[in-house]
């Protein structure tokens, strides 16, 4: 076991000069009975290759593929099913669409009226810039609890900010209590999707992780899911019985009251959320909502966007400190890292407004064939596309969250299933342009294949030589009539896409041969059954 | 600077440009659009409210008992709890309910001000409650701690959970349902649909994680 529960180790991994992670090739750390661990990166907003490179090996995994298009094929249809019993969806998700907009713009206002309400309740707000001061802020939290164990409710906002390998840095071991985050914490691996972190992993694979890494498993653990649940259970039950110290973050944050709501199904929230001492909030500055009244819009989208239920099993609301009932201290951190430089673009700033459903992820084409890991991000799918690359902006041309806007055909459906109407396409488009836009005036490969277009289209000669030479890509062709792979500057290409060979006859060549052959007859109608030019003609 | 002040002016710079405020600009742009239902055709209390509410409870495997009278309610709780060797109960629940209570059954009681530890709470079988409202939409139940409702502690390590929802306490929609909570926005808020539940094996759901694992719910009137 190269692992201890709560202290995963960082393998694989070489900084890079520009302070992202690249790690090896996945499939290099696996378990005994389940493949393709992805290890912590130490960035977790860049890590691993550019999407088009770990696309193709995460789609040579035929397994991965398997239990994806299950998942993503079942979710859809409940998501389906939930949202067409409700009369006045579009009005509910404009209702969420301008609410966001409104907190966006009053900003400012908003966070300093949750601070005051929550301080006034007896919760303590502190303010952390980036991923190392709420890391930072967080450890001495729990350091002067005198605890070295915290529990933990899934948090996209601590993966963002790799919380949990920094406690472990401090001494201090977190424990995931959501089930499919242990599952994750377990296999020491990554998670692969916002909602449901282990949508990579099958239940066999499941049942090898539990009896491998859990300690406590019972032996004779089979892959049923009620079995698999229950062996969580019993595991989690005394840590949270006994846990001083809980860290979630939260779905929602109400500003005119200091209202905190965490959205759950299994009870592992409540758990952390009811029985420890101290519980630590972290929250991105733009999970606000600006009144109590406004769950009722969204209450109503999330959970039937995100799981594909009406309700979801327990939703907590708290409020400060209630003296005699939960955690009798409380602290809030605020957390920017990236996100004022998304809210500074006033197209990208609509990325902001999402509120973590996974809708989009499961409705993605692109998703369901290559799943998150790809997307080197802890935010993968296409809103995770929009994203990551304006939270950790680009360090360069050799950023590989440069290619993240690419990771889309731009079909829309994540844009229809959104609860609060995030535009994702156009902010993909949007986000492209921008990535071109760094790279002008610079040489590019692009650049210089349009300049020799240029020319060789100039004169008609040019063009047919040109044409002539042609026939060269058929023999790099070969029998399959596809170019798969070309030297530089050519390989800029056949990397993301393959390059069907030329025709054996060029159209200009077609037009002089059929015309010799039938002048003075007029060109024959393509739908005439007769043509004698319909096997001859280009393809 | 302080992080605050950093990430305040930070926030401010981001969404004030060319010195008029982009609270403006969408304002003017599109308004805060609140089209959607806030009212359902079902008044609070109505059958048809009550109906859609045990349909969906019963679609999340809670249990759906009714009783036309705290007598009813009384003995149902008893039969409910006959096998449970004790029940967690606040201090406002009506002594009625507890009423049948076998002789096999230790009541425990927990309030605010005398709280029972996690442990001992791991100990006790069940827990009687109230409930503070429920939504027939979307088959919720939502306490709110209040002395009939009690700590959240007491509702959620105990693995069986009765809960009273008084029949005129049913409201057809989300909305209409915030609209009365919004009376008390701090009070700690447990909204309940169903007994805990996972669908993190490949989306198989599984009832009964860490939360109580069965749900009684009994319709009083």
């Amino acid at each position: 076991m190269s692992t201890f529960l709560g202290f995963p180790t960082r393998r694989g991994a070489k900084t890079l000069p520009d302070g992202g992670t690249h790690h090896g090739a996945p499939g290099t750390t696996a378990g005994p009975g389940w493949a393709d661990d992805v290890p912590h990166p130490d960035a977790p907003l860049r890590w691993g290759e550019t999407f088009p490179e770990a696309a193709r090996q995460a789609l040579q995994n035929t397994q991965l593929r398997r239990n994806l298009a299950h998942a993503t094929s079942t979710i859809r249809a409940k998501r389906a099913a939930v949202v067409g019993e409700v009369p006045d969806w579009e009005a509910l998700r404009d209702a969420g669409s301008t609410i966001k907009a409104h907190v966006m713009s009053d900003l400012p206002h908003l966070l300093e009226e949750l601070e005051r309400n929550v301080t006034a309740r007896g919760g303590v707000v502190h303010w952390a810039r980036d991923a190392a001061e709420a890391n930072r802020i967080v450890a001495d939290l729990v350091k002067a609890t005198g605890e070295t164990e915290v529990v933990k409710v899934k948090s996209m906002v601590t993966q963002e900010i790799g919380l949990n390998e920094a406690l472990a840095d401090e001494g201090i071991a977190a424990f995931e209590t959501d089930l499919a985050e242990l599952i994750v914490q377990l296999a020491d691996d990554m998670p692969s999707h916002i909602l449901v972190p282990a949508i990579h992993r099958n239940r066999s694979e499941i049942r090898e992780i539990f009896l491998e890494r859990m300690g406590d498993a019972p032996p004779d653990l089979t892959d049923a899911p009620r079995e698999l649940a229950m062996a969580a259970r019993a595991h989690l039950r005394r840590k949270f019985l006994s846990a001083k110290v809980a860290i979630s973050g939260a779905n929602f944050a109400v500003a005119d009251t200091g209202t905190l709501a965490v959205v759950e199904s299994e009870g592992n929230g409540r758990m952390c959320l009811t029985l420890p001492e101290t519980l630590i909030t972290v929250m991105g500055i733009e999970k606000l909502i600006p009144t109590y009244q406004d769950l009722e819009v969204f209450m109503a989208l999330l959970p039937r966007s995100s799981t594909g239920e009406r309700m979801n099993p327990y939703t907590s609301l708290w409020t400060g400190v209630t003296p005699g009932d939960g955690p009798q201290e409380f602290h809030l951190v605020l957390l920017d890292n990236g996100r004022t430089k998304a809210l500074a673009d006033e197209v990208g700033r609509a990325a902001l407004h999402c509120i973590r459903c996974s809708a989009c992820l499961n409705v993605c084409p692109v998703y369901e064939r290559v799943g998150g890991h790809a997307y080197g991000s802890v935010y993968p799918g296409p809103i995770g596309a929009v994203l990551t690359p304006q939270l950790t902006g680009s360090t360069g041309r050799s950023d590989p969250n440069n290619s993240l806007p690419y990771a889309s055909t731009l079909c829309g459906a994540c844009y229809d299933v959104c609860p609060v109407k995030i535009d994702i396409p156009s902010l993909l488009v949007h986000l492209r342009a921008r990535e071109v836009d760094q790279d002008r005036g610079r040489p590019t490969a692009w650049g210089a294949a349009m300049k020799a277009a240029s020319f060789v289209m100039a004169k008609p000669g040019r063009f047919e030589l040109a044409e002539k030479a042609g026939g060269v890509t058929r023999v790099l062709g070969g029998s399959k009539g596809r170019i798969t792979s070309l030297p530089f500057p050519g390989s800029r290409w056949t990397d993301a896409r393959d390059l069907p060979v030329l025709p054996k006859q060029s159209f200009r060549e077609w037009w002089a041969t059929d015309h010799a052959a039938h002048e003075p007859a007029p060109p024959a109608s393509p739908e005439d059954p007769a043509s004698p030019d319909t096997t001859g003609g280009p393809r | 600077m302080s992080a605050r002040d950093d990430i305040l002016a930070r926030v401010r710079a981001a969404v004030i440009t060319d010195g008029a405020h982009l609270g403006d600009a969408v304002a003017a742009q599109a308004p805060i659009s609140r089209e959607y239902r806030t009212t359902g055709e079902h008044s609070p209390g109505s059958a048809e409210a009550v109906e859609i509410l045990v349909d969906r409870l019963v679609d999340y495997r809670a249990i759906v008992h009714r009783a036309a009278t705290e007598t009813d309610l009384a003995r149902t709780v008893g039969e409910l709890l006959a096998d449970a060797r004790s029940v967690v109960v606040p201090p406002g629940v009506p002594a009625g309910w507890t009423g049948t209570l076998g002789d096999g059954t230790a009541v425990v009681q927990d309030s605010r001000e005398d709280r029972r530890t996690a442990a001992e709470l791991d100990q006790v079988d069940a827990v009687l409650t109230a409930s503070r409202l429920a939504v027939a939409d979307t088959g919720t139940i939502v306490l709110d701690g209040e002395d009939d409702q009690g700590r959240r502690a007491i509702t959620l390590v105990p693995d069986l959970h009765v809960c009273v929802v008084r029949t005129e306490q049913v409201v057809h929609t989300l909305p209409e349902a915030v609209t009365i909570l919004a009376a008390h926005p701090t009070r700690p808020q447990t909204w309940i649909s169903g007994p805990s539940a996972t669908s993190d094996i490949e989306l198989s759901r599984v009832e009964g994680v860490h939360g109580p694992r069965t749900l009684h719910v009994i319709l009083l009137g």
